[in-house]
């Protein structure tokens, strides 16, 4: 199948899955290329948008909606509140040695390594129009599995939040006879 | 065709409420400054128009012939980026906002197409609003970041910091409303609170709480501190002159209107009002079916509209009233008041659900 007849094939749900993709796959290099770490976090925060896209585009609006939510209305805030309080006119010179340089490539190559190496044989599984519920993204449905089938799994992941939420404010917690800054 | 004539309505109905989102932060600004003035007694604006009523337009040609200055040490594009993302964030809001009950159109005998008022009907609608709501703090961060100036990034940071606190109590002050209603979309949620069931009746406490932290979210007196002009020349837009600043302080009063409206839609039942039932009944019976029913939506839509600018007007009130928080108690009222006022309200929600309606149900019977 050559290049012209593919887009004339091309439904609007999957034009807009590749065009989202190629945004995806643009902010994402952007937060990796950008000198400047504001960008990069402004960056992330647009591949996040474009997550939330795709997680429209497979029907889980729910999960979309909590995505902008938690990663980024909250979390990348906070990225780029204490991104904004560090002096970026001084070079950092510290992280930019030659081998922080060829450790992070080692790593990272290892990992693109295995994500080929396992996304080459996996067989996917094929869309099936019967068994297809539209409406299987939705909060009613994802409320009922994760009350039902997985609530052990969930009741153990709010305990460790709480267990992290506590450990972060005895970590910051001002000792008695600490300075009041 | 008659798809068409559908999509024309719908087209209309989001065009008006784009539209009159931004004629009523128009006019709040007047209505700010009347307020203020009556409030001192002073008379406020009289030049422009009858009334002064012209001021927004001689505000807004004002701010356009200001010379648009870029700092030469700023971040050019980020510089340009936060007005933008400011405003976008303030109008995305009134989408899911159901401003009235519906529309009918009789395309063919016997067709009839409902057609709600409002711009999308999504059943993540609350989700959506909390979305976007958090995004609002970005238009602040980036352009006080941008500007390159101390006072700018200050207050930039103080709005960051203030946001992110009210938002949790915020979502909390909701959750217990959800409990309630058991659904995600505004539209239920109003439809819930027909015939003088209004959640304020059921939810006190959570309406305090939620007003109080709609006020924090908009920047308003007295949580105003990322723009305190007294220690801060003006916060996160010291910086910006011209349309820039314009949009700045326009953004604040459209989010002033859409939070209002999302008060009176959540806690004070949207477009129901007392005795509905009763004029919808005389409308059809007087007007016929279709037409009674229009008739009917445009009552609701208006009482929902006096119901929102109540609000505006209460902004006002509280902002030529109450002097500003100091910074630590601003954080020590978010954090130490609020949320574990928030977290009893959902219990006691629950409770009541569980416990006090059943007993009430069985006594009634």
């Amino acid at each position: 199948m050559d290049f012209s007849s593919f887009l004339n094939n091309l439904t609007p749900a999957t034009g807009f899955f590749y065009f989202l993709s190629f945004l995806t796959i643009l902010t994402g290099l952007m937060v990796v290329l950008s000198k400047n770490p504001i960008h990069s976090v402004l960056y992330l925060i647009a591949t996040f948008f474009c997550l939330s896209g795709h997680y429209v585009l497979l029907n889980a609006q729910f999960l979309a909606a909590v995505n902008i939510i938690v990663y980024a209305g909250a979390i990348m805030v906070l990225f780029l509140f204490v991104i904004m309080f560090l002096n970026l006119k001084q070079e950092d010179e510290e992280s930019k040695t030659n081998l922080t340089k060829i450790a992070a490539m080692v790593t990272g190559g290892t990992l693109f390594l295995i994500f080929v190496a396992v996304f080459r044989k996996t067989q996917f599984g094929a869309f099936n129009a019967y068994s297809f519920d539209s409406q299987v993204g939705m909060v009613e449905s994802l409320g009922e599995v994760l009350y039902k089938d997985y609530l052990l799994p969930f009741e153990l992941a709010s305990i460790l939040f709480l267990v992290a939420m506590i450990g972060a404010v005895m970590l910051g917690r001002r000792e008695a006879g600490d300075r009041h800054f | 065709m008659t798809i068409d004539v559908a999509l024309i309505i719908k087209a209309i109905i989001i065009l008006l409420i784009f539209g009159i989102t931004l004629l009523i932060a128009m006019y709040s600004t007047y209505g700010e400054r009347k307020v203020a003035a009556f409030m001192q007694d002073r008379i406020g604006p009289n030049r422009a128009g009858p009334f002064g009523l012209l001021q927004p337009l001689a505000d807004a040609v004002k701010m356009f012939f200001k010379e648009d200055f870029i700092p030469s040490q700023a971040s050019k594009w980020l510089f340009i980026l936060g007005p933008c993302l400011s405003m976008l964030t303030a109008l995305m809001t009134s989408a899911v906002i159901p401003f009235g009950d519906s529309v009918k159109y009789e395309s063919a005998p016997g067709k009839v197409w409902d057609i709600p008022v409002q711009a999308i009907d999504v059943n993540i609608g609350i989700l959506y609003v909390f979305g976007v709501v958090s995004l609002g703090v970005y238009g602040i961060m980036v352009g006080g970041w941008a500007s390159n100036n101390k006072f700018s990034l200050l207050g930039a940071i103080r709005a960051a910091s203030q946001n992110i606190s009210y938002e949790i109590s915020m979502g909390l002050a909701i959750i217990a409303i959800l409990m309630m209603t058991g659904s995600l979309s505004i539209r239920h949620i109003v439809e819930q609170q027909h015939g003088g069931n209004w959640n304020i009746f059921y939810q006190p406490l959570g309406f305090i709480i939620f007003i109080t932290c709609a006020f924090a979210e908009c920047n308003r007196t007295p949580f105003d501190l990322p723009e305190c002009e007294t220690e801060l020349i003006g916060g996160y837009h010291t910086e910006y002159s011209s349309m820039k600043l314009g949009f700045y302080l326009f953004a604040e009063y459209i989010n002033m209107f859409v939070s209002s409206a999302m008060i009176s839609s959540l806690y004070f039942g949207g477009y129901n009002y007392p005795g509905m039932d009763w004029v919808q009944a005389q409308l059809t019976s007087s007007l016929g079916e279709i037409a009674g029913h229009n008739v009917g939506t445009l009552i609701g839509t208006l009482v929902f509209f006096a119901k929102s600018l109540f609000f505006v007007f209460f902004y006002m009130w509280v902002r030529w009233t109450l002097p500003r928080f100091r910074y630590d108690q601003l954080m020590n009222l978010g954090w130490k008041a609020l949320i574990p006022l928030a977290m009893i309200n959902i219990i006691l929600t629950g409770g009541a659900i569980l416990f006090l309606k059943p007993l009430i149900v069985s006594f009634l019977k």
